[in-house]
């Protein structure tokens, strides 16, 4: 009791200053060398996000000052009747590409992760697309769905089925871009599931076997939970990437069709296209940016609950 | 490595860091106060072509030369490309828009509502032949009576046809279609021909969809946008405008004479009338000479028609503008560069003749851009150097005079691309439902056209 801060108080205080000055010369090594990496953090990442916000509540014409607009730019977007379109088309396009992107990858996975041989070349095989510039990609499938001389309705035609419209048919339209995008990231959550797969202990599989487990058995039972942290942080990962698609709406079907543009390709849309407004532009990235936002913080939270249980 | 000689090292980085950013700074403003000593005046314009049109980036770089020695106070610093509204912004934000630059008819509007260009009307004066310049074309540069820029070509549009796939379906090449349903019957004719040949092509993306969709409904008497007491409202949600897509939709469906390839934009068409693989498509005689020299195509292929329908063709082009940051020095000697370069009556006849010796088109089929003497001198000049089978294009000469010339609306790149919307549904969707699409489009032009002043 006689530790009391009433009574020794003004001892700890006095040494206070003390210790705040020798952590902040220990640290002083860290925060110099720190300093370069921040300025250019501040510089090309933070002020443009703050500058982004700001940009949202002004009309700008890059001539004269900005002037200050209030909500007029959220307005004008909920008043775009292409605003909710292109959510609901990203919200589908995120559910389809979670569908192929996030199941696809994880059996693929297991699957090589159970090959005797060859399994070094299938998981380089399996990485390549990965490689390709996104640019390259879309360009390949563009041929590959081009209706007129594409391939695959040459094959089509030569096999004697019925062609397809593929990105210009409203029914294929929003299925055949998640396909160039699943076929091209696939690779990298297939990797990241395949190295998880290797931290699983044999032992649990061989007690498995032992109690009579069949193959869905010691997948249900053992993998699974086994992956269970891996598989939160890639659905987490692939909701934040798959939001932002632009690159094969854009290209594949360009930034006026109906039931492909996603909210990146309306962000474009309105900065540079239809609208010339900056500030437009900005408002909808605030949106996205805010929904993005909440899910970074389940990511976030989810890898410091289990650092926490680690 | 003591503590210490680590704080140093840190300290000694931070330093040069620090010293780094203020030279590049104070480097800068050295820069502009040593460019501001100087005496002659440097004005930077773009539209110089690339190194691959050789004749064309020769004889500008010449034009430069002549302009310099003629104006020893002026200097001009060329730069490569033309409008881009995807990077128009990001220049001007920059710093790194050129003080003279190009830009489609469909830009100045927008740019002047917006503030981004000079107003150039007080210098005009000190430069008479201006007022030779068409007026209507002036117009498109013009808001509240004050000026912002100067026109340097304008075309109207056309029909553009295949002569040989004309002849090998059974179709006259000297009699071309001159109404709609005449086209429909004429695409579905050649399409018949089969491997791959497509009637009648058109355009859905890139605002070009949406460029071709006005082009049509004014040939057939219909409007895109009109101005209701102060206000612009868009116009074309009507009879008329559903008529042009429902035609483009039964071509498409009904008679399979477009192709299934879709989502064209500007080279495509060009592309395929050059490889032999389409009959017709709207368009500017100036695609002529670019599928001969891009795409390895032949003059005697082609023929040009007057816009069918009659009614109105879509009149537009090309001009330039001034940035809104240029001093009064650089306006005056940006404005002395363009009445040297591209409007200057005294030249015309000095620049055909480079034209053809260079074994370039002489003699397309385009409107004037001059009234009065000017007017004058340059079809005497066209008609000294022409190297053109003229008789291809006597379907389009022969009407040129009866069908109106109707200019692009306001924001009309902005509403080009509302409207690609509605073109790409009806040549990508066979239930696509026109009324609804040009509601939806109408809602959508009435907020971008309720901007304009």
């Amino acid at each position: 009791m006689s530790d009391t801060p009433h009574v020794t108080g003004a001892s700890p205080r006095a040494r206070r200053p003390a210790r705040r000055r020798r952590r902040a010369a220990d640290n002083g090594l860290a925060y110099g060398f720190l300093t370069p990496a921040i300025s250019c953090f501040a510089l090309f990442s933070w002020y443009p996000l703050v500058r982004g916000v700001i940009l949202s509540f002004q009309q700008v014409n890059f001539v004269s000052d900005p002037e200050w607009v209030g909500f007029a730019n959220f307005s004008a977007i909920f008043h775009d009747p292409l605003f909710w379109t292109a959510w609901w088309n990203t919200v589908k396009f995120t559910g389809i590409a979670l569908a192929f992107g996030y199941v696809v990858p994880f059996f693929l996975a297991v699957v090589v992760n159970e090959m005797r041989h060859l399994k070094g070349y299938f998981r380089v095989a399996v990485y390549l697309p990965v490689m390709l510039p996104p640019l390259v990609v879309v360009l390949l499938w563009q041929y590959f769905y081009d209706p007129g001389n594409g391939l695959f309705n040459t094959v089509l035609r030569g096999l004697h089925l019925p062609e397809s419209q593929w990105t210009q048919s409203p029914r294929m339209a929003m299925v055949s871009l998640v396909l160039v995008s699943t076929w091209a990231n696939m690779g990298t959550a297939t990797i990241m599931y395949l190295a998880a797969l290797q931290n699983i202990p044999g032992e649990l599989y061989e007690a498995a076997e032992l109690e009579g487990a069949n193959v869905w058995q010691r997948l249900w039972y053992v993998t699974i939970p086994h992956m269970r942290f891996i598989l939160a942080v890639l659905l987490m990962l692939q909701i934040v990437a798959t939001m932002q698609v632009f690159i094969e709406p854009f290209q594949l079907t360009g930034t006026t069709n109906p039931d492909t543009i996603t909210v990146m390709v309306l962000i474009y849309r309105y900065a540079f296209t239809v609208n010339h407004d900056f500030g437009m532009a900005a408002a909808m990235s605030v949106l996205l940016f805010v929904v993005l936002g909440a899910f970074s913080m389940a990511y976030i939270r989810l890898i410091s609950r289990e650092g926490t249980r680690a | 490595m003591n503590r210490g000689t680590f704080g140093k090292i840190a300290v000694s980085g931070l330093v040069a860091f620090a010293a780094t950013i203020v030279a590049l700074v104070t480097g800068c403003s050295k820069e502009k106060a040593a460019a501001s000593e100087s005496a002659a005046t440097t004005i930077t314009v773009n539209a110089l072509p690339p190194e691959t049109e050789t004749f064309l980036r020769q004889q500008f770089l010449d034009d430069v030369k002549a302009f310099e020695a003629k104006n020893p106070g002026i200097k001009i610093d060329a730069r490569e490309g033309k409008m881009d509204p995807r990077t128009f912004t990001t220049k001007l934000a920059g710093g790194q828009l050129e003080d003279v630059f190009y830009v489609y008819f469909t830009d100045p509007a927008n740019l002047i509502a917006k503030k981004q260009v000079a107003e150039i009307t007080p210098y005009l004066k000190d430069f008479p032949s201006v007022a030779q310049i068409r007026p209507e074309l002036m117009k498109v540069f013009s808001a509240d009576g004050k000026v912002y820029g100067l026109p340097s070509t304008n075309y109207s549009m056309g029909l553009l046809y295949n002569r040989t796939l004309f002849t090998k379906a059974g179709l006259d090449p000297s009699n071309p279609p001159k109404t709609w349903p005449e086209v429909r019957a004429a695409a579905k004719k050649i399409a018949a021909l089969g491997d791959g040949v497509v009637g009648y092509g058109d355009y859905s993306k890139s605002n070009t969809g949406g460029w071709h969709f006005t082009a049509e409904l004014y040939s057939i008497g219909g409007d895109i946008a009109v101005k209701d007491g102060e206000t612009w409202k868009a116009a074309f949600n009507d009879d008329k405008g559903k008529q042009v897509l429902q035609q483009l939709k039964e071509m498409r469906w009904t008679d399979n004479s477009m192709g299934q390839r879709q989502f064209l934009e500007w080279a495509d068409l060009l592309q395929m009338m050059a490889s032999g693989k389409l009959g017709m498509y709207i368009a500017t005689s100036d695609n002529i000479p670019v599928m001969v020299s891009q795409f390895k195509g032949n003059y005697d292929d082609y023929g040009l028609a007057a816009m069918p329908g009659g009614k109105a063709t879509l009149a537009g082009g090309e001009g330039f503008m001034f940035n809104a940051k240029a001093t009064p020095e650089k306006i005056k000697a940006g404005l002395k560069w363009l009445l040297f370069k591209y409007d200057n009556p005294e030249r015309f006849d000095e620049q055909q003749k480079q034209e053809a010796t260079a074994k370039r088109p002489v003699g397309l089929p385009e409107p004037a851009l001059w009234v009065g003497d000017a007017a004058k001198k340059y079809a005497a000049a066209v008609t000294a150097h022409a190297n053109l089978p003229a008789a291809n294009y006597a379907p389009f000469n022969a009407s040129s005079n009866q069908v109106q010339l109707k200019l692009e609306p306001p924001l009309a790149q902005q509403i080009y691309a509302v409207l690609d919307t509605a073109m790409a549904k009806v040549l990508t969707d066979q239930n696509a439902d026109i009324g609804a699409l040009l509601a939806d489009a109408e809602k959508q032009a009435n907020a971008i056209l309720a901007t304009v002043k």
